[in-house]
């Protein structure tokens, strides 16, 4: 089972080298025991791009879609059994980048 | 009366049990959250859970007045809901194969400790309790698949409508789904945690129908306390070596015990020193004074709730208001204040503080909490001050507060009872 797990943050490149350290540690636990597929942090959501491209012509919008004082500044996306093997991973990686996380279920594909 | 503690056959025997009716009513009672864990277990599903066990028990509404009531109850049920589901999955199958899959939640059996409390009641009872729900949502979910409730019966309980208890037992059940959160009792390191959750939950329940709240209603919804002492039983024979649950039922039970007493004829609550301790629910004080004496003998440091229930247990100990052995609830308040250190804490040992040192001092503490923003919206502070400044005889100020509290006050019984108050003053100054 997948989960997508966001960084939730109020500014943005806002790590200190002391996280980077922590989170790195966190990611090679990760990868250790098997739950590590993907992991990125994101650039300031102000400088997204909104794109609608269901008309005859793509229209390309200054972002973000939605505008809030908190947004996503970085994502895992992790592999786990159940949610409380997730949520007990993730409550680490919290710790670790020193935010608060949403973990969401990924769907599951058909015959997969 | 005491539930009988196993499978109901005994207890159909023992208490020579042939009203259908009323062997439909016990079974509900005894065997619903069985045959719901159990069809949890072997289907991975709680929708199939809840609708199978559902139709069981109507079918044995149809059948039992007739067919006269089976030898053993709990099995016929539980036959009878498996094969319901059979049914409902073969037709789902029929329809979209696949789609099964996602519905399953997570069943890992072979990982499960053995041993007292390997029982499948307990596994759905930490599902429905389970962090990751909203509270209201481990409330209704609690409510409807561990108590087998109705969604009108828990609509009624909470005052609100039966649409929003649907959608929020459908939306928690998607999520145990979707998520999947696992259908299982928690590693022992986590243990202590998932318990103490549920019997937040659990104690939610009780206080939403001891502590009513809402114009024109009950003071006290029965309904609601009984089913939350009704599961807290449940658990607590579940886990019996766990202090917190035995300590929560002795404080559910000493609360219960006096609510014949709680509310008067003029349907003005009744406070504890002026309540007429002959109408106390003196079987209930029994057991829950057992129970608290019990963990006392266990030697091991009382948790929250077993705070509260022995603070309880010193109220109901006393004959007469006037015999309370206020120095004994001031220690067990500086106890609860060390694990404890909310502002309604603090409060309540400043009531007993002003019956041990007197009003003043009771004030003075009262009013070092002034600055609290949680107090500053609860009735029971402003209360307190009013009735510390009454008894110092400063009406002017004691009226103030008197109305502060009215103002915030939820419960129709303790408007009547504040209102009263507040009036006699009228008459004093």
């Amino acid at each position: 089972m997948l989960y997508f797990v966001s960084v939730i943050d109020d500014r943005t490149n806002s790590g200190t080298p002391e996280e980077m350290v922590e989170i790195a540690a966190f990611n090679e636990r990760l990868r250790e025991r098997g739950h590590w597929v993907f992991a990125a942090g994101l650039a300031d959501p102000a400088t997204s791009t909104v794109i609608d491209g269901r008309g005859e012509q793509p229209v390309f919008t200054d972002g973000p879609f939605i505008e809030s004082k908190e947004h996503i500044a970085g994502l895992w996306i992790i592999e786990a059994p159940d949610l409380d093997v997730a949520l007990a991973l993730m409550a680490e990686g919290s710790k670790a980048c020193n935010r608060r996380l949403e973990v969401r279920p990924m769907l599951t594909r058909p015959g997969a | 009366m005491q539930p009988p503690p196993r499978g109901a056959t005994d207890a159909h025997a023992a208490w020579g049990v042939t009203d259908a009716r009323t062997a439909i009513a016990l079974a509900h009672r005894e065997e619903w959250a069985r045959v719901v864990a159990s069809l949890a277990k072997r289907f991975g599903d709680l929708d199939i859970a809840e609708d199978a066990a559902a139709e069981a028990f109507a079918i044995a509404v149809e059948r039992w007045p007739a067919d006269g009531v089976p030898a053993n109850p709990g099995a016929w049920l539980t036959l009878t809901a498996n094969r319901k589901a059979i049914d409902r999955i073969r037709r789902e199958q029929a329809r979209a194969d696949k789609h099964r899959e996602a519905l399953m939640i997570a069943d890992d059996t072979q990982l499960e400790p053995l041993g007292a409390i390997d029982d499948d009641r307990l596994r759905l009872i930490f599902t429905c309790c389970h962090p990751a729900l909203s509270m209201e949502a481990r409330m209704a979910l609690t409510l409807r698949l561990v108590g087998g409730l109705t969604v009108p019966e828990i609509a009624r309980g909470f005052l609100v409508q039966e649409g929003t208890i649907g959608r929020r037992i459908t939306r928690a059940k998607a999520k145990i789904a979707a998520a999947r959160i696992p259908y299982r009792v928690p590693a022992p390191d986590d243990l202590p945690a998932r318990v103490s959750g549920v019997l937040a939950v659990l104690y939610l329940v009780f206080n939403e129908g001891y502590l009513a709240t809402g114009a024109d209603t009950d003071p006290v919804r029965a309904d609601l306390t009984a089913e939350a002492i009704r599961l807290t039983r449940l658990v607590h024979a579940l886990l019996p070596d766990d202090g917190e649950a035995t300590g929560l039922l002795a404080l559910m039970l000493l609360t219960e015990a006096r609510r014949p007493a709680r509310v008067g004829s003029n349907g003005e609550l009744v406070p504890l020193a002026e309540q007429d301790r002959a109408a106390w629910d003196a079987s209930l004080i029994a057991e829950g004074h057992r129970l608290v004496r019990e963990r006392l003998e266990a030697g091991v440091a009382p948790g929250r709730y077993q705070l509260l229930a022995a603070i309880n247990a010193v109220h109901t100990d006393a004959p007469d208001a006037s015999d309370t052995d206020w120095t004994q609830v001031v220690a067990l308040y500086d106890q609860l204040v060390r694990l404890d250190p909310s502002p309604i804490v603090s409060l309540n040992r400043a009531i007993a503080v002003a019956e041990v040192d007197g009003p003043a001092v009771g004030l003075a503490l009262v009013d070092a909490l002034a600055h609290d923003p949680a107090l500053a919206g609860y009735h029971a502070f402003h209360a307190t001050q009013a009735e510390l400044l009454r008894r110092l005889e400063r009406p002017t100020e004691a009226r103030d507060a008197y109305d502060r509290a009215i103002a915030l006050a939820g419960n129709t019984a303790e408007v009547g009872y504040l209102s009263r108050r507040r009036d006699q003053l009228d008459r004093l100054g």
